[in-house]
């Protein structure tokens, strides 16, 4: 294997594993508020996107309508769309093969793909793919594994998980910070959705950093 | 246990993942001659960075729509400084979460 190529495995497997492992906590909450074992591990295959799962257990199971989860969840969604704008270029994919690309298309799959530019566009195509392919694998491993197990290992804190996510988002945008521009708007954006998340609903001050860099971009 | 209908559950489980799905692939499906403008170029190269440091940020100090200041900040803080150092990222996801599990752990 060449070394472009086992840098992007690397980095795929790194985050693959760190995200698929959450996914103990998910199948246990998804249990803990309701939902089949069955249900839990349908929401990780077919949803799959973390934050929207979560958003949809957690309204319903808090008493809330299937319509009001379904929302939340979609809100969360949203972002997933504009990743496959980002991505649809570079991936270049035939019509059926677009589904699966679609599938896949989540936060992590779409940073370490973008996290391997400087490596060009073939190490791009395969950071999504191995990510994509590599949560997938283990978001739905852990997700049986957390809801048959209900909370076996379901504080996720003790093993760092809650930091190593943070710190795996921070290793994929460092190296596009190459000039004052990019750290500056990098900062605001961080700002601005910290100042929001009490006011908007969850998901929506990641949505809006998007339309700062859109006006940021036809500004300049 | 809640007291949901279990038809509640289902239609929460399908109608989410239909919309996921539908989501995720118009976004793929949007022609790319729209995305060939140097403006459209720019803030494509933009876009990325802002949904990073938004998401970095929320993850560190957010729980659900709360702010918080925890363990976190140790993982962060050491994530920096190992990226600084210029370490290969999968030091930096560990010694993150290393020591934020320590001090979840012990203090």
């Amino acid at each position: 294997m060449s070394k472009v190529s086992s840098t992007t495995l690397r980095d795929s497997l790194s985050v693959s594993l760190t995200v698929g492992a959450y996914g103990v906590a998910f199948g246990a909450a998804a249990v803990a508020n309701g939902f089949t074992v069955l249900q839990s591990c349908l929401l990780s295959s077919l949803t799959f996107s973390g934050a929207s799962q979560f958003a949809v257990i957690g309204v319903v199971g808090a008493g809330g309508s299937a319509i009001s989860g379904i929302a939340t969840a979609s809100l969360l969604g949203v972002r997933n769309a504009l990743y496959g704008v980002i991505m649809a270029p570079t991936l270049k994919v035939s019509r059926m093969t677009r589904i699966i690309a679609a599938q896949i298309t989540i936060d992590e799959s779409t940073a370490v793909a973008l996290g391997q530019e400087v490596r060009g566009i073939k190490a791009m195509r395969r950071g999504f793919w191995y990510t994509g392919i590599g949560v997938f694998v283990f978001w739905n491993m852990f997700t049986l594994a957390g809801a048959l197990g209900a909370q076996a290992m379901g504080d996720v804190r003790a093993f760092g998980l809650d930091s190593a996510v943070p710190a795996a988002f921070l290793g994929l945008v460092w190296p596009r910070l190459t000039g004052k521009f990019e750290r500056i708007l990098a900062i605001c954006c961080a700002i601005f959705a910290i100042v929001m998340t009490p006011i908007l609903p969850a998901g929506l001050p990641i949505i809006a950093t998007a339309f700062i860099a859109i006006a940021v971009g036809l500004k300049r | 246990m809640s007291a949901q209908s279990m038809n509640t559950m289902w239609i929460a489980t399908i109608g989410t993942s239909v919309i996921a799905f539908a989501l995720k692939y118009s976004g793929h499906s949007v022609p790319e001659r729209w995305l060939s403008h140097p403006k459209i170029q720019k803030i494509n190269a933009l876009i990325p960075i802002a949904l990073l440091s938004a998401l970095v940020a929320i993850q560190s100090f957010s729980e659900k729509s709360k702010l918080i200041i925890d363990q976190r900040i140790l993982g962060l803080s050491v994530a920096i400084i190992t990226l600084f150092l210029k370490a290969p990222f999968p030091v930096v996801v560990l010694s993150a979460a290393v020591s934020s599990a320590a001090v979840y752990r012990w203090v």
